[in-house]
């Protein structure tokens, strides 16, 4: 820099070559993740179903609407305050199914096991994928399982993929935002993200963090029959509130202005976000609902979803409006206001 | 939550903040020193509470932006031995170095783990006898005593394979480089108050004293910030010079002895060298001789690293308050959190990642 002046050294770092390899952070879900997706597995995959990019497919059979979605679950540790990995691989690729409207149907479940692996740990694993998979009313009708050598895996990784039929009549997208629309949460952020990261980091908190794991397809449901000004769902998992939203903002080509005092957040996730500086809007949660709803249809929607065990906490936490399209913001308690950006990266590694 | 609901209190901010407007006749340029009370000013817009009569510049508080190139390169060196496992906190880990970052060596087979605590690292060097264990710890002198804690622990232990690639720096002279420097604007500090819980603020007000500049300890939260940011408004407006506490829930004058102790048992004074900064008399922190056995910089064979810098990157003026980051060509154009130039847009404490995250919209309301 010209303004440099003798008696202080500046030195600033270079950029670094584009990234050749996979980093942790391009499973994030956050804008890695968006970058990998757009520039290497849409370009060698594209369809005009796959280019819809929402949470699952629609696809039609002889004018039956079904809705179709894969997830994979690496989550380290195994089993946690609130659930597993099995009764997470159920539920989520459930809850992929719900957000698009669909009744989820049948589940299939692929396991990768390391050479080494307790069976005693499988047999638990596959017994809680049984309890979610009843609890939820999904058959799990087809299954795979391959061993890996020691190292090549960490303990266990588990596949679901879905079927489901998508209610008639009902069409969600995360294209379908429109300035006005009320944007709803089912519950408290952050509770799964920070039970996993306390209990991996054997993080001692004066209360339990406890996982907020469940299927969220009867909540949808409820909303659903309550109303069907509904535009776009989804399960903020990976990324948080805060990837979901941006990812609306920016294919429905609308702002988002959120309101802080509104968000709900458990004191004692709150607590530990604080002491690990880190914001609740990005951590994960596998049993919230995100709902994006006419205004009109705002209160019936808020009334159905507080109908719902699952929903008994929701809230209005802002809007949708015409202006800084493609950002989220946030109004804080202050009465200021700042923007809410998609992640870059990981903010915790490996939660779900 | 108590403890912390009462600092983002809306009303008392609000009144603290007119309490700042009417009280300037003139414009005050204040600096904050610590990264965390930059990320909470951004975060909270505090500036659009108090008014334009307060300029605040961002100092270089932040310990990744600040940590030299040449540690974050032998950080990677070491990384890529297979006898290493190289564990630090998050943000250390995007760093980026000459070539690389400590992700990209994890990516490419390096054993890189992330942590909250150096103890963690010790309880690694305990499980994993076989491999040798280092921390790469950085810092303030908030956490140069875990720091010494970990040492003193080893020590004790006799974990051999336990090391400390340390690079620590120490805010006082960077405030009295500031300050001697002919381009300093700076009329009053907001000094860091984690610092200072454990160090006291006997030092600032020598500081105070010798360049006639007011200087308040702060906290973090938006209602300690607009406090403290008063305190100097006042000390300015009546001709005074002092070093006043803000964060008395937290900072006492002589601060915590057991952890300077600890600090003053492990490590020695040095030249340290800041990045952005450059090399500063007497400002760092090195492990004693003593504790050779434990300094990853004595028994690791390092090979002399040459540091390549970018010229684009102002972080330099950045750091010094001479610039803000939206002044950067790059900012937010070439340089990003996903693909930083400089060190201050890596760390969530870093001025360029906080005005990055939280400051876009203004560009957004500003574009025609």
């Amino acid at each position: 820099m010209s303004q440099a002046k003798p008696g202080i050294s500046l030195s600033c770092p270079v950029p670094l070559p584009a990234g050749d390899r996979i980093l942790l952070g391009h499973g994030s879900g956050g804008k890695l993740s968006a970058e990998l997706l757009q520039d290497l597995f849409l370009p060698a995959l594209r369809n005009p179903i796959l280019e819809r990019l929402e949470d699952q497919a629609i696809v039609s059979v002889g004018g039956i609407r079904l809705a179709y979605t894969t997830d994979s679950f690496v989550v380290e540790p195994l089993f946690f305050p609130g659930g597993d990995i099995g009764s997470l691989a159920v539920n989520g690729t459930v809850n992929d199914l719900a957000v698009g409207g669909a009744e989820p149907l049948w589940l299939s479940a692929a396991f990768i096991l390391e050479e080494g692996l307790e069976r005693e740990t499988l047999r638990r694993v596959v017994q809680s994928m049984r309890a979610a998979a009843d609890c939820a009313g999904v058959t799990i009708v087809t299954g795979d399982t391959k061993v890996v050598q020691r190292g090549s895996a960490d303990q266990l990784f588990i596949n679901t993929s879905g079927i489901g039929l998508v209610r008639e009549g009902v069409q969600l997208s995360a294209q379908l935002a429109c300035p006005g629309d009320a944007i709803l949460i089912s519950g408290t952020l952050g509770d799964h993200g920070m039970a996993i990261l306390a209990q991996r980091e054997g993080l001692e908190f004066e209360s339990a963090l406890t996982s907020d794991s469940a299927p969220l397809h009867t909540l949808v449901g409820d909303l659903l029959d309550a109303t069907r000004e509904v535009r776009c769902l989804r399960d903020p998992t990976r990324g948080g509130l805060s990837s979901a939203l941006n990812e609306i903002a920016a294919r429905s080509a609308v702002g988002m202005e959120l309101d802080e005092r509104s968000v709900p957040v458990r004191p004692e996730v709150r607590g530990a976000c604080e002491m690990l500086g880190l914001d609740p809007l990005y951590v994960a949660n596998e049993g919230k609902l995100v709902a994006i709803v006419s205004p009109a249809a705002a209160e019936t929607a808020l009334a159905a979803l507080r109908g719902h065990p699952l929903g008994r906490e929701a809230r209005v936490i802002g809007r949708v409006t015409e202006e800084h399209r493609g950002l989220v913001v946030m109004r804080t308690s202050l009465g200021t206001s700042r923007i809410v950006d998609m992640l870059a990266g990981d903010q915790l590694p490996r939660i779900c | 939550m108590k403890y912390l609901d009462e600092y983002r209190d809306a009303s008392i901010a609000r009144a603290l903040a007119e309490e700042i407007r009417k009280r300037c006749t003139r414009i005050w340029v204040l600096m904050e020193i610590c990264g965390g009370q930059t990320h909470t000013l951004i975060r909270y817009g505090l500036d659009e509470l108090f008014g334009p009569n307060v300029q605040l510049v961002h100092g270089p508080g932040c310990p990744v932006c600040v940590t030299p190139l040449e540690t974050i390169d032998r950080a990677i060196a070491l990384a890529r031995r297979p006898e290493v496992i190289l564990v630090s906190y998050g943000d250390m880990l995007r760093v980026p170095g000459s070539h690389s970052d400590l992700l990209r060596v994890k990516s490419e087979g390096g054993d890189v783990r992330l942590a909250y605590s150096p103890l963690a690292a010790l309880d690694l060097a305990r499980a994993m006898p076989a491999r040798r264990v280092v921390f790469l710890g950085i810092g303030f002198e908030t956490t140069a005593p875990a720091h010494a804690l970990a040492v003193l622990q080893a020590a004790r232990e006799g974990l051999a394979n336990f090391s400390l690639l340390s690079s620590h720096v120490l805010v006082p002279p960077a405030i009295r480089l500031l300050l001697a420097s002919p381009q300093n604007r700076v009329q009053g500090f907001i000094a860091p108050g984690h610092v200072c819980t454990v160090m006291g603020y006997a030092q600032y007000a020598a500081l105070a004293r010798e360049f006639r500049v007011p200087i308040v300890v702060g906290g973090f939260e938006p209602v300690d910030l607009l406090e403290a940011i008063l305190m100097l408004v006042k000390q300015l407006e009546e001709g005074r010079a002092e070093a006043e506490n803000q964060y008395t829930r937290s900072v006492s004058y002589a601060g915590n002895r057991a952890a300077q102790e600890a600090v003053e048992r492990v490590f020695e004074p040095c030249d340290q060298k800041w990045r952005g900064l450059g090399l500063i008399p007497q400002s760092g922190l090195r492990l004693r001789a003593e504790f050779a056995a434990f300094d990853a910089l004595r028994i690791f064979p390092l090979a002399e690293v040459r540091p390549e810098e970018s010229p684009e990157c102002i972080s330099a003026l950045v750091l010094q308050g001479l610039r803000k980051p939206t002044d950067c060509p790059a900012f937010a154009v070439r340089c990003t959190p996903e693909n930083p130039l400089g060190a201050p847009m890596v760390s969530s404490e870093g001025a360029c990642a906080a005005y990055y995250q939280y400051r876009r919209l203004v560009s957004v309301k500003e574009a025609p």
